[in-house]
């Protein structure tokens, strides 16, 4: 219960700074990224200021024997540089470039009423069910 | 603005960290909550539902910030999902996880990720320009 309840403060005070950060308007995001032509670099300081607070309180909390209301931290522990990772960094950010939003801002703008986030998350939903699908074949030729 | 929306995102992924020592990473948790990953996909849920309220409050207070004005038709905004969508659960994360929680951790798979997917959606941009007939906004 108590865990249901922090997975829903958490994703609704995250979808409050993505909004508030621009980044669920994905003219910004695009202008963004269009470092050369037109570049908008107000979206640096959304990574810049979610980076600051958690780098340095991230420090502090893994100094804790473990979590608040759970056993134990599940933090990532690969650390190889994979095919798979830049494969799929690539593509993502190919889909970013194409579209202005990521998983986070689209899933946030589904209220807006606007098709474009409805099929976005759709199609993305489908992409990861296609990932599914394709799962061993990946794992045998992109490790 | 962008500043203080980031430093709301990086206390709410803290808060994630700090109460179920987990990272907040979008992609990944949207991908196991369709795999049903070991039965754990409860808070998954609720962290989406905080999401779409999240998208709710958004559009009652401050609806500017939702407000779509790129205008690429269907067609290419379902291959932008497709993509990615495929390529943050090949890749292990997107903008939340790598970008932000990773890179908070001094990763080296997450910085690797980031430059990666930033240099590849400026690519993209600058050829969506050149080619494409550009992108209205």
């Amino acid at each position: 219960m108590k865990h249901s309840l922090v997975a829903l403060i958490v994703g609704f005070l995250f979808a409050l700074g993505l909004g508030i950060s621009g980044m669920t308007q994905p003219q910004k995001v695009i202008g963004f990224l269009d470092l050369f032509g037109d570049w908008n670099p107000a979206l640096a300081f959304v990574m810049i200021g979610a980076i600051g607070v958690h780098s340095v309180l991230f420090r502090f909390i893994t100094k804790r024997e473990s979590p608040v209301l759970v056993d134990q931290f599940h933090l990532p522990t690969k650390s190889d540089l994979t095919p798979s990772l830049l494969v799929g960094a690539a593509l993502f950010g190919i889909g970013w470039g194409i579209g202005g939003f990521c998983p986070g801002p689209a899933i946030t703008s589904l209220p807006s009423g606007n098709l474009e986030s409805a099929v976005f998350v759709g199609a993305m939903m489908l992409g990861k069910g296609l990932f599914r699908i394709c799962k061993p074949l990946l794992d045998k030729y992109l490790p | 603005m962008a500043l203080a929306g980031g430093m709301l995102i990086g206390l709410s992924v803290t808060i994630m960290l700090l109460a179920l020592g987990r990272v907040t990473g979008v992609s990944g948790i949207t991908y196991k909550l369709i795999i049903r990953d070991k039965g754990d996909w409860v808070w998954r849920g609720f962290f989406v539902v905080g999401l779409v309220l999240g998208g709710v409050t958004l559009r009652f207070f401050y609806a500017d910030s939702l407000i779509n004005s790129v205008d690429h038709g269907l067609g290419r905004i379902a291959l932008a999902g497709l993509l990615v969508g495929f390529g943050t659960v090949l890749g292990n994360g997107c903008t939340s996880g790598h970008g932000v929680c990773g890179i908070s951790r001094f990763s080296l798979r997450s910085i690797t990720a980031t430059l990666t997917f930033i240099c590849f959606g400026i690519a993209t941009v600058a050829i969506v320009d050149a080619f494409l007939g550009g992108v209205v906004y």
